[in-house]
């Protein structure tokens, strides 16, 4: 090959990648739903299941004839924890493979990333985990937690004589947007309760931080000044095994300073052993271990599912909030999508509002009429020794989330949102 | 030290020593003019049309392009490995991200003069570091000197202490590692974790703006053109034959008289600051900068991109970050799952088959047909 | 419940102990009090636990064991039974039931009632017959005036010096509150010597001041003398936070020493800049994980060993691996560094990737044996048992790899070959095999590290990732080709760490660190301990 014809080959391929990258999607019987969830990096230990339920819940309405008449097809893809690529892959999901909507994101991050892709191309993006708040965009539907409908109420819960009537709070988080957004907000509810600067001890690790024991020492000590204390963990998946290994060892027990967590599930508990740390708390919106006949069905389809098509480690699948959100999502988009008659992002919005779904958690979810948020219950759950969730207390409702919270400062005026 | 000899020195390249050269020119421009007019002028309804996605991501590999041509000044044609080039990218990015931030104005989650991440930080004021961040050709010029400040202090002590080979690999590791960390850290002033995003005008411009952006791809492409320019101007002088000699025996270099620091340092230092300018032109095209930019593994991807287009070539660098990119979007939507074994084969193969990647492949095939497998690039130590 | 009710309970309990000593049971269990365990309000399951400790006996302890463990059902209509292993008891009873009930439901507990059921059971044990049970019973003892009559009926049965300590100390801690000025003064005195962080919080208490800053505490003695004794122990503690930070410092120096000492052969001694060394620890993991797996299978009743059985298969399985990579890729490198480095990334994210398709991306669960759960308590000094067993072994691993480089024939190949390859293959020393063999080993003890992490933090996929930076920085600050300084250089970084972290925080620390490593390489190019000859030129 002599040197013109080697430019020639690669102007050629050039072009000819220029031209496959245009290629408009080939426009088939089928409504296309888009799935971005990362599948490899660091993420992929949380999201990997979200897109395994999705894909379950896409069968599933397929099974009983899809949406409108038409199959749903789920085009997945994978934005390998590289958040850039999250939003080079939302842009392709819209514009390229045209779907009606997106079904991803987990961290912050992520969200933070696609969004001025969905608010540019106005897409649809369902959102399933809980988040800071602090955010109403019209081209996404929150499907997990705001911080009332997770955060606060936990606290309330330890300052109850149920949780021990905690005096002193540890809040310890990973150092990223969610905890310390969070944490903001817990400290000016935690002052409107009257509980002194003194008493609240704030710490941050980075991610993936794996050593424990300055910071269990300083619990320690903190715990060691007088006044029950508890500690509220945002510690983000991957450092919580550390953490509770740790706590374990140094023989902190959930009966003398216990651990309330908004970011340990299931899942993440899967890879832990579980026996030092029965007593320690979560705060969700569902958990496996809730009994209904709409859980059952969850969980059963989800085994189910991992068992055909053969997902790692099958015989210890769990479901957990954010796949319950994931499941509730969807099946809320179809019913949507149903009502308008349409799968155009302006007319499912519309539809959207006030939409309600009997959720594996026990009860009728609603969509709310006007901040994109879903009215959920909040439940704490403790630790059992087999890596389960005890439910201790939860609300007698679903309560309205605010997304923008009425402790932070500035956000009085937005509350009728 | 003979390794290095099997690499072509620059001159000896006859693909661009004439018209190649010129025609390889001629297509980057190329590429810069017609893109945005498929973008901008073909109607969508044609089939030449390229949608606004295919625009973005040519504008985000050109970026990659122009960082490993970067990387290849140091490393092709100094022989200095550096896993750190992430670092100047995210740099640069960072200084124009925070013209960006300001120019969001009171469009942000809080509508108030400050960032979202400062808001909830409670912060009620820029930091120092922040101040004139508003004026355009300040950010521009710190988008220089960031990068430039650093890897000359950095360069400095290190070139000075003779620290070469794997050290001076694994301590610009370090590096970005460590400045990974920082920009993660909250307190740090840059956002965290969530970077920066959202961005809204620059310049007054609407970034979503199709004009915007395919004015953003030209300035990206014009860019690289320079790069080109600018790397063969150089290893065709003085200075570039020295920059190949510090690469292929270096005792002997100082043996004659010469002392390597000031050309490592000045070769080091301009290949940060090209990589600083990539970073910010990738910035408003790609819509985020956070602080994963700088993890060890993008560096070392950068100089997969090299390695595997080619060293020590003019147009390997380009051949590697477009092939390395392409492959990945194409994986990453077509087998997710199977993504990083074909990276990771490609590191492997490459290495082992193809040692003087693509391009130096093709150009020594052409000189000597068949002299190729695992044992032409084995050298004995 | 008020105290007139608990003061009551507590009564009860020791009348119904002194019966229970006295002959049969009389007090047998109340089912009433049982089906209340289930009941929807908090305040009555609180006080059937009180009812039912009231009995004080075999069944009482059994059922509230079982409660402990929520290992109690309750079928719709109140009847309670405990599910153990494979079988079902009637908590009424004692006695086995054939057919499962329907609708057998968990009667859950929560914190508030696992303290009041470890208090009752503590009420329980400190009489028992059993020394080890009383003693854990008195430490557990909730120090509340109520439990003075309790801890002085136990004082005056009690001969084991031991236990007497602790319930005087119990005793002294019970009387902080009594309205007794003396008293108080006295139990201040006895509790000035302690060393245990606990009794300053209740002395602490004793300062507190109420909303109009008005002291709790009416007597200015008191509160002096608390104040003095809170002193005291501070000083004491500050004892023990040093020692607590030494030892952390040792336990993450050892983890950094473990995860370098396989860097230090394959790259101190044959050069090789093996960016898959991270993987290593994660194949050392798995290979625990996959062990754990199998003995949870296959042998039930061993499955606190599995560790022993783990090292030796986390070895071999990191070592069979790096032996292939080193005969399929790694050879044909060797002289040129950089491309290793570029080819073993290539191999650690296949490594990666494989493993998240055979295990999943998830993390998996690796369980501490029960011999290393929990920790060794001194007073104020928390030492996990995980902490100290890898301490141990991570100076074994060093002590067994320093034998066989200095004491054996393949040690002598290995530095022959590091010292001068091409004179060392002169003399006949067959120096592809050496090189084989000593990557092998390399990543063998990679896979010992791996084997050791997974008892301390997650195993997953990333495993390798996290740590891959932090070997690197002690192989290069400790000096390449060297064992002592890869010993040094870790010890020094974790004890170092582990005294900035609790001013500045883990991340400026893990920066300050880096910082710290890159000046002093510019200072030191060759590390710590630098290797003398011709070979160091690369």
């Amino acid at each position: 090959m002599n040197r013109k014809q080697f430019l020639g080959t690669l102007i050629g391929a050039g072009l000819s990648a220029a031209g496959l990258l245009s290629m408009p999607a080939v426009a088939a019987d089928t409504i296309k739903v888009g799935i971005l969830h990362s599948l490899s990096g660091t993420m992929a230990i949380s999201e990997t299941a979200l897109k395994n339920t999705a894909l379950m819940t896409i069968e599933e309405i397929n099974a009983k004839g899809g949406v409108l008449g038409r199959k749903l097809e789920a085009v997945v893809v994978d934005p390998a924890s590289n958040w850039p690529l999250f939003a080079e892959k939302a842009r392709q999901l819209i514009t390229q493979d045209k779907v009606s909507v997106v079904f991803g994101c987990w961290t912050s991050v992520s969200r933070k990333s696609v969004l001025p892709v969905f608010e540019e191309l106005n897409g649809l993006l369902f959102y399933p985990v809980q988040y800071e708040g602090e955010e109403l965009s019209q081209n996404v539907f929150y499907t997990g937690a705001a911080p009332n409908q997770q955060a606060i109420p936990a606290v309330e819960y330890l300052m109850s004589k149920d949780g021990g009537g905690a005096k002193r709070f540890v809040l310890l988080g990973t150092d990223y947007v969610y905890p310390r957004t969070t944490n903001k907000i817990l400290r000016a509810f935690l002052k409107s309760k009257g509980v002194a600067e003194a008493d609240i001890m704030e710490d941050y690790t980075p991610f993936g931080h794996s050593d424990y024991q300055t910071i269990i020492a300083k619990i320690k000590k903190f715990a060691g000044e007088g006044k029950k204390t508890a500690v509220i963990s945002t510690i983000n998946g991957d450092s919580n095994v550390p953490f509770y290994k740790e706590l374990g060892n140094q023989g902190l027990k959930a009966t003398d300073v216990p651990v309330v967590a908004f970011s340990v599930g299931e899942e993440e508990l899967r890879g832990v052993d579980t026996k030092p740390l029965v007593g320690h708390l979560a705060a969700w919106n569902y958990f496996m271990s809730v009994k209904n006949g709409e859980n059952t069905k969850f969980i059963k389809a989800y085994s189910e599912w991992a068992k055909k098509n053969n997902v790692p480690n099958l015989d210890t699948v769990v479901t957990n909030d954010p796949m319950e959100a994931t499941y509730v999502g969807i099946y809320m988009w179809k019913q949507a999508v149903e009502k308008a008659k349409s799968t155009d992002v302006d007319k499912v919005r519309k539809a959207m509002s006030g939409q309600t779904f009997k959720a594996p958690s026990g009860f009728v979810l609603k969509m709310d009429e006007t901040n994109h948020h879903l009215h959920k219950p909040v439940m704490i759950g403790e630790v059992q020794a087999d890596g389960q969730f005890d439910v201790v207390w939860k609300t007698k409702g679903p309560i309205r989330a605010q997304p923008w919270s009425p402790f932070i400062p500035g956000n009085e005026g937005k509350q009728k949102l | 030290m003979s390794a290095a000899a099997a690499f072509p020195v620059p001159g000896d390249e006859s693909l661009f020593s004439g018209r190649g050269w010129t025609a390889l020119v001629a297509f980057v421009i190329a590429v810069t003019v017609v893109v945005p007019v498929l973008f901008l002028a073909v109607p969508e309804t044609s089939p030449l049309h390229l949608s606004a996605y295919a625009v973005t991501l040519a504008g985000k590999i050109l970026c990659y392009c122009c960082v490993a041509v970067a990387m290849n000044l140091i490393w092709g044609y100094t022989g200095i490995l550096s896993l750190g080039h992430g670092l100047f990218f995210a740099l640069g990015g960072y200084a124009f991200g925070m013209y960006l931030m300001r120019m969001i104005g009171r469009e942000g989650q809080y509508q108030s003069d400050l960032p979202d991440f400062m808001v909830f930080l409670d912060w009620k004021a820029y930091p120092w570091y922040w101040s004139f961040t508003d004026h355009f050709w300040y950010a521009a010029a710190l988008v220089v000197i960031a990068p430039a400040v650093l890897a000359f202090v950095f360069g400095f002590f290190a070139f000075r202490s003779r620290i070469r080979g794997v050290y001076f690999s694994i301590i610009t590791q370090a590096l970005t590692f460590a400045f990974m960390l920082l920009f993660f850290r909250n307190d740090t002033g840059f956002g965290g974790n969530n970077g920066f995003t959202d961005f809204k005008r620059i310049l007054g411009y609407r970034i979503s703006d199709p004009a915007t952006r395919a004015a953003l791809f030209a300035a990206t492409g014009l860019f690289l053109a320079g790069c080109l320019v600018l790397t063969r101007a150089l290893v065709r002088s003085r200075t570039g034959r020295i920059l190949t000699a510090i690469r292929d025996s270096e005792g002997r270099l100082m043996f004659s008289g010469y002392n390597p620091l000031w050309y490592k340092l000045f070769v080091w230092t301009l290949s940060a600051v090209l990589c600083g300018i990539a970073g910010a032109l990738y910035l408003p095209q790609v819509g985020i900068i956070n602080p994963s930019e700088m993890s060890p593994a993008n560096s070392i991807e950068i100089a997969i991109w090299v390695a595997v287009g080619g060293r020590g070539t003019l147009l390997g660098p380009l051949v590697g970050a477009g092939l390395v990119n392409g492959a990945k979007s194409f994986f990453t939507q077509t087998f997710p799952e199977y993504w990083l074994f074909f990276l990771g084969a490609l590191f492997i193969a490459v290495t082992l088959f193809l040692p003087r990647g693509v391009v130096g492949w093709f150009v020594a095939r052409r000189a000597a047909p068949g002299a190729q497998g695992p044992e032409a690039g084995k050298v004995t130590a | 419940m008020n105290r007139c009710n608990r003061l009551a309970t507590v009564v009860a309990v020791c009348l119904g102990l002194l019966l229970t000593l006295a002959g049969p049971a009389a007090a047998a269990l109340d089912a009433a009090a049982l089906a209340k365990l289930a009941s929807e309000d908090a305040n009555e399951r609180m006080e059937a636990i009180d009812a039912i400790a009231a009995g004080g006996d075999e069944a009482a302890m059994r059922v509230l064991t079982a409660l402990q463990d929520g290992l109690l059902r309750v079928t719709p209509k109140g009847q309670v039974f405990i599910k153990q292993r494979g079988s079902l008891l009637d908590a009424l009873t004692g006695a086995a039931v054939e057919t499962e009930p329907e609708d057998l439901a968990k009667i859950s507990i929560n914190n508030r009632m696992r303290s009041q059921v470890e208090g009752v059971m503590a009420g329980l044990r400190i009489f028992s017959t059993d020394p080890k049970q009383r003693l854990e019973a008195a430490r557990a003892i909730e120090p509340e005036e109520k439990m003075l009559a309790t801890l002085d009926k136990a004082l005056a049965r009690e001969s084991v010096a031991e236990i007497r300590d602790v319930l005087e100390v119990a005793r002294a801690a019970s009387q902080l509150r009594s309205g007794d000025t003396g008293a108080r003064l006295a139990a201040i005195t006895r509790l000035a010597g302690s060393r245990d962080p606990k009794i300053k919080t209740l002395l602490l208490a004793l300062l507190e001041t109420d909303a109009q800053s008005r002291p709790l505490e009416p007597d200015a003695r008191v509160r002096e003398a608390a104040a003095d004794a809170v002193r005291a122990i501070d000083r004491r503690l500050m004892v023990y936070d040093f020692a607590q930070r030494l030892f952390a410092g040792v336990s993450l120096g050892s983890i950094l020493m473990l995860a370098a000492l396989g860097l230090a052969i394959t790259y101190g001694l044959l050069g090789v800049i093996n960016m898959a060394h991270g993987e290593m620890l994660m194949i050392g993991a798995y290979a625990a994980y996959a062990t754990q797996s199998l003995f949870r299978a296959r042998f039930p009743g061993a499955l606190d060993w599995y560790l022993v059985c783990a090292v030796p298969v986390a070895f071999l399985s990191a070592a069979a691996v790096g032996v292939v990579l080193e005969r399929t890729v790694i050879r044909w490198l060797y002289g040129r560094p950089l491309e290793t480095l570029l080819a073993t990334w290539g191999i650690s994210l296949v490594l990666i990737q494989s493993v998240r398709q055979l295990f999943g991306a998830q993390n998996v669960e690796v369980a501490n044996p029960a011999w290393m759960s929990g920790g060794i308590e001194l007073a104020a000094l928390a030492l996990p048992w995980n902490r100290i067993v890898i301490i141990g072994f991570a100076l074994a691993v060093l002590l067994l790899m320093w034998l066989m480089l200095t004491r054996t024939r393949f040690g002598l190949f290995v530095r022959g070959v590091t010292q001068n390859r091409a004179m060392a293959a002169c003399v006949g020393v067959p120096t592809a095999r050496v090189d084989m063999l000593a990557f092998g080993l390399g990543s063998g003890i990679a896979g010992l590290a791996g084997c050791a992490l997974s008892q301390i933090g997650n195993v997953g996929p990333d495993l390798g990732q996290s740590y891959i930076i932090d070997s690197f920085m002690v192989v290069v600050l400790g000096g390449v080709g060297q064992l002592a300084g890869t010993v040094y250089a870790a010890l020094g970084l974790g004890v170092a760490s582990k005294f900035l972290e609790p001013y500045i925080g883990a991340v400026p620390t893990k920066i300050l660190i880096l910082v710290l490593i890159i000046a002093f390489i510019q200072k030191r190019p060759q590390g710590l301990f630098a290797l003398r000859g011709r070979s160091v030129e690369a």
